[in-house]
């Protein structure tokens, strides 16, 4: 083999997230009161559009949460065991290799074709100080001066393709609704001949979904795919031969550094939630049922925690972990490793400093549902304590969280930024929004400055906290029992 | 009644309201024509969603955000309301016509006080501002019979208990000097006895100020009380309007017959209850023809395929009957309960030994305070209750709100552990019992819950509420043969059945049901287990009067089906006439007095019930007059009053009732034991 799979515990986590999400998907198929609010959400089309973004944002960091390893080609003669690089690469990075090995010397801005700063150059006519040609970014270019032509170009090529693109999206989605909706379509023969007989062409459902009668906000998903062909296609297109976002200090393309933070962010915000909720409903559940000293003793657990200024407790706890990584080099076999458990240990620290107002919220619910009629004729018929909270309670809980979870994301995102910013984030040479912002300090502080690092984070985190926003609060919406 | 009928005050043409849902419009009130005059006030009667607290609120135009008014006309002095301009419509509200609302306890803003509320109506319609307003505000609290209002002035809303909220809320409506006043449902939130005084308050302040009043209730004996005129509402229309001795001498349209026969005041004991078979139509589905038709006995083609029109009977008295008009009978008067199901407890059984043997029950919850939460005193929810009930018999609690009746009920079942006193069922001792201990007991023991819309749980489906119950106490496992899945639905089946629902039920989730229909779910989640005694806790009191017909009869044919006893709690006499045996009264934690049902109904002896049965509103005109008025409201059980506990409000009190709590006596006649706890009857009763 000339690579080796690699499972970091993150990868782990976010796969098991994964399974957990198909689990629960599978589970509301069969709770009508579930299904109801799905399909509420489904007919949402701002929702739909976040979630085709978030979709996007989420392909991206899948990808770059399967690792591998590279057999480092042995010596001539030696015909020792395989010997395997010690950098840890992702499928991401594989796509991506042209950025990621296109290192220039150090800052130069979007669709430049010469660096930033200027060197000493040996030319014909004597020694100058100019700006340098970049190695990669335009160097295809005889001639700088077509630079701004070949970009239009090239990016008018890629509006095109993404046109394309979204045409066929469009017309394929039509046939399937249409096929969706005939009832005597039951297998691909089917499909095949009603195609021939020109029964579903998709024109009266593409109509159906550009005036939004289908059951799901096809319309939302479209809009937002278009959007972001129309970006990213050209984008793509063009970041074969040019730096698109510009290089960071050392040269490293931002645009691939982007892409890097993506994983990073859902990290930080799925695996961190995966940490509350837990403890957040097992508490919450058992100091509202039970009332008496269980309350008592959860209540004091969380007015202490919460009334630890909470970046204090995580700096804390960060800079402990750190001492502790610092001190056990033996542990890890790659540096990767060693980055993967401190953004781990970071989601941990986050997650229990966390808890607390989930916790205040389910305590206050089951306060509530505790006294209702349903609960108080289970206990009548001896039903064990366990089952009411499980058949009674937990059910009529499911709301809450899924509003709590999918909100609190976005918050996690962001605090990602500010604690790396503030330097007990994630290890420093893990790509992340928040350490592209904290190098962005110094970088808007020379003169000329630097601005492509940080507008790129920025809009990119912006992008991703907005649309979990917005789902978040179409979420809330579809999920409130007294919105119907 | 000597009301000129010139111009009417209100006068509603043809107003029809609809809400929006999605795109569609719903017809909620449709083709609503109704005249209030000076002097005059008209109930509207009907059950819940038939669009009357719709048709008020669009009076004032104070619609939710929904509702569309979508044509007719409503004149209010002359003025067409529908046409005003939003800025005037705001002098009409509160000046014009004012509002009161059901629920006291929200419709007062918790956080100012009551001097402050009462001022803002006043600086907006008289104008009035400082200490004029001050002292208007104290005329106003002492008009609507508030003891010390100046003090009163400056107190917060959760220092005043219901009945006074409900006395500020008009004291607020009278601010404005309005002269119509609209009264949503006023007393519906209230216990009998401030009832009584509310609606007193309610028809003197009208005859005081020759206000119009428009009142809306679901209640017939309220409407017996106060209506000079009465409007019967169905599915958004208005299907009879007559005068009051015309609607309660000869009511015409066989919706408002119906109503009449089911109410349980009404019929004998024994009797089935007469019920209005299925409900009232949803919006989406509004029939073209006479809206009631699919449920009259006496609808034929006609009523289906076209709506009717007005027919007038003279007097004031019209209906929209089809039967009617055309003079085919449906007799006039009160349709009488059919044949007798076998009276009352059966004799075999009467001798039996007690199934539930309650004594000295105590349930005090502790007061705590301060910073180590001491305790500080304790609320005596339940002060000493003894109660016997034999098997299959049927004991009504009754009591009004707050009386700790409920507690009893949870009590006896163990959900609310007792402070003292024993609890026998069957001769065994429940309180104190280990969970473990009490589980093979709790398949005897069961209970159906007030709210049908609290008692289910909205996550499960129809089967898996009732079998739930079954498999907690192992009702599957003890069997053995009904383990099987198959055996299940058949049992689930069986059961939904026996209280009147189709076997397909079982897969639908509870919010595709009725309240009545939610109350039989309950019911056979408790009949899943076979118990033999199952409390009531108010089964029927948030259901409307048709659909509690259908509840009683229900119960009372289990009862003789399959000898359940009953304990019933319950606030409504009616209900207690209809379906008890034997009543004990309850008051601030203690039973006041018990007895066999006739006894205590017929010849109450404890000043407490006979007040609590004279302010029981009777669906008839002639009776009304003879009502005791109590003063004040239940006392706090944290703090009761030392002696007999119903001194300060009883017209009878002596000296000795200030210093001793009376001991029981017993009053009755024969072998029946009716006990009482008062002072009046030491002498006439047996000391026990």
């Amino acid at each position: 083999m000339s690579f080796l799979p690699v499972m970091l515990w993150s990868d782990a986590l976010i796969w098991l997230l994964v399974l957990v999400a198909l689990g629960l998907g599978w589970f509301s198929r069969r709770s009508p009161s579930l299904c109801r609010s799905w399909g509420r959400l489904g007919k949402n089309a701002v929702a739909m559009g976040a979630a085709t973004v978030l979709c996007a944002f989420l392909l991206v960091g899948l990808l770059d949460s399967l690792h591998y390893r590279l057999r480092l080609p042995s010596a001539p003669g030696q015909q020792a065991e395989a010997i395997y690089s010690v950098e840890v690469l992702s499928v991401l990075d594989y796509l991506l290799k042209d950025l990621r090995d296109g290192h220039e010397k150090t800052y130069s801005a979007p669709f430049a074709s010469r660096l930033y700063a200027k060197e000493t150059l040996e030319t014909p006519e004597g020694t100058v100080r100019d700006f340098p040609r970049l190695k990669y970014g335009g160097a295809h270019l005889k001639d700088e001066s077509a630079l701004m032509g070949d970009v239009m170009k090239r990016g008018l090529y890629g509006v095109f393709d993404a046109l394309l693109v979204w045409m066929h999206a469009f017309i394929f989605l039509g046939i399937g609704v249409g096929i969706n909706q005939r009832k005597n379509i039951h297998s691909l023969m089917d499909v095949w001949s009603s195609i021939k007989r020109k029964e579903i062409l998709g024109r009266e459902s593409r109509r159906a979904i550009l005036r939004g009668e289908t059951a799901i906000a096809w319309r939302g998903v479209l809009l937002a795919l278009g959007g972001l062909l129309i970006v990213f296609l050209p984008l793509a297109l063009l970041s074969g031969d040019y730096h698109v976002f510009g290089t960071d200090k050392v040269g490293q393309d931002v645009f691939y550094q982007i892409l890097k933070s993506v994983r990073t962010a859902l990290v930080i915000g799925l695996v961190t939630t995966l940490v509350t909720l837990p403890v957040a409903i097992s508490l919450g559940i058992l100091a509202g049922y039970f009332r008496g000293w269980v309350d008592d003793a959860i209540q004091y657990l969380y007015t202490t925690l919460s009334s630890i200024p909470g970046v204090l407790l995580i700096a804390a706890s960060v800079l402990m972990m750190q001492v502790i990584i610092d001190t056990h080099p033996q542990w890890f076999s790659s540096a990767a490793e060693r980055a993967d458990l401190r953004l781990l240990a970071l989601c941990f620290i986050l997650g229990l400093t966390g808890w607390p107002s989930l916790c205040r919220l389910l305590r206050g619910e089951t306060l509530k549902l505790r006294e209702l009629e349903y609960i108080q004729a289970a206990q009548a018929f001896g039903v064990a304590d366990l089952a009411i909270l499980r058949r009674h309670i937990l059910p009529n809980l499911m709301h809450i969280v899924i509003i709590a979870l999918v909100m609190d994301f976005s918050g996690l995102v962001l605090a990602e930024a500010v604690l790396s910013y503030v330097g007990i984030g994630v290890d420093p040479t893990m790509i992340s929004f928040g350490t592209m912002i904290n190098s962005a300090r110094m970088e808007l502080s020379r003169e000329p400055a630097v601005w492509w690092s940080l507008v790129s984070a920025f809009i990119f985190m912006f992008t991703l906290v907005l649309a979990a926003n917005l789902l978040a609060d179409a979420v809330r919406d579809a999920f409130d029992p007294r919105m119907g | 009644m000597s009301f000129k009928m010139n111009i009417p005050l209100l006068s509603v043409r043809n107003l029809r309201i609809g809400f929006t849902a999605g795109r569609r419009v719903l017809t909620a009130v449709d083709g609503v024509s109704l005249d209030v005059a000076a002097g005059e006030t008209l109930v509207l009667l009907g059950e819940s969603g038939c669009g009357k607290s719709v048709t008020a609120l669009s009076l004032l135009r104070l619609l939710p955000a929904a509702g569309r008014v979508l044509g007719g006309e409503v004149r209010f002095e002359g003025s067409d309301l529908m046409a005003l301009a939003e800025a005037d419509m705001r002098t009409v509200r509160g000046g014009g016509m004012a509002m009161i609302f059901q629920e006291p306890a929200t419709s007062l803003n918790p956080v100012l006080t009551v001097g402050r509320q009462i001022g803002e109506v006043l600086e907006k319609h008289p104008g009035l501002q400082g200490s004029v307003a001050t002292g208007r505000a104290v005329e106003l609290l002492k008009a609507v019979g508030i003891a010390d209002p100046e003090r009163r002035l400056s107190e917060y809303p959760f220092q005043l208990s219901g009945g006074m909220k409900q006395r500020v809320m008009v004291a607020m409506a009278l601010a404005g000097d309005p002269r119509l006043l609209i009264a949503d449902e006023p007393t519906t939130a209230l216990d009998v006895t401030i009832q009584a005084q509310i609606l007193d308050l309610l028809r003197r302040l009208q005859t005081e100020r020759g206000m119009g009043m428009l009142l809306i209730t679901h209640d017939l004996g309220v409407v017996a009380r106060m209506a000079h005129r009465v409007g019967v509402m169905y599915a958004g229309e208005i299907v009879e309007e007559a005068p009051g001795e015309a609607f309660f001498g000869a009511p015409r349209h066989p919706y408002t017959q119906k109503l009449f026969a089911a109410l349980p005041d009404m019929a004998d004991r024994g009797a089935w209850l007469e019920t209005i078979a299925g409900q009232v139509p949803p919006l989406t589905a509004m029939p073209t023809g006479c809206r009631f038709a699919g449920r009259c006995p006496f609808a034929w083609e006609r009523c289906r395929d076209e709506s009717p029109v007005w027919t007038d009977l003279g007097g004031g008295h019209r209906v929209r009957c089809h039967g009617v008009a055309e003079g085919r009978g449906h007799p006039a008067g009160k349709a009488s309960g059919q044949a007798e199901p076998g009276s009352g407890l059966r004799q075999d059984d009467a001798n039996t030994k007690n199934l539930l043997e309650v004594d000295s029950l105590c349930v005090h919850f502790p007061i705590r305070r301060g910073v180590l939460q001491r305790v500080v005193g304790h609320v005596k929810a339940v002060d000493g209750v003894s109660l016997e009930l034999k098997r299959g018999g049927t004991l009504a609690l009754v009591g009004e709100s707050g009386c700790g009746k409920t507690t009893v009920g949870k009590a006896i079942l163990q959900l609310i552990p007792s402070t003292g006193g024993q609890v026998r069922f069957d001769g065994k001792d429940l309180t104190g019992l280990s969970r473990k201990a009490l589980r093979p007991l709790r398949r005897r023991l069961q209970m159906i819950f007030q709210d049908p819309f609290a008692s289910l749980n909205p996550r499960m489906s129809v089967g898996e509420i009732i079998t739930e119950g079954m498999d907690a106490v192992g009702a599957f496992g003890a069997i053995g043969a009904l383990a099987d899945s198959s055996d299940r639905v058949a049992a689930v089946a069986a059961l939904l059945r026996q209280v009147g629902l189709d076997r397909q039920a079982a897969e639908r989730y509870p919010h595709e049901f009725s309240g009545g229909q939610r109350q039989r779910i309950a019911i056979a989640r408790a009949l899943a287990v076979q118990p033999e005694l199952v409390v009531c806790d108010e089964p029927t009191s948030a259901l409307d009067v048709s659909v509690q017909a259908q509840i009683l009869n229900l119960l009372k044919q289990l009862q003789d089906e399959l000898g359940l006893a009953y304990l019933f709690i319950t606030h409504n006499f009616a209900v207690v006439k209809y379906l008890a045996h034997e009543v004990a009264v309850m008051y601030l934690g203690r039973i006041v007095e018990r007895g066999p049902v006739d006894a205590v109904l017929r010849s109450p002896k404890h000043p407490y019930t006979e007040a609590l049965l004279s302010a029981v509103p009777s669906p008839r005109l002639e009776k009304n007059d003879t009502v005791i008025r109590l003063a004040g409201e239940t006392p706090s059980p944290a703090r009761p009053p030392s002696g007999c506990h119903f001194h300060p409000r009883c017209p009878r009190a002596v000296e000795c009732c200030r210093v001793d709590y009376p001991e029981a006596f017993d009053v009755g006649e024969e072998n029946a034991a009716h006990v009482v706890r008062c002072h009046l009857h030491a002498s006439s009763g047996a000391s026990l």
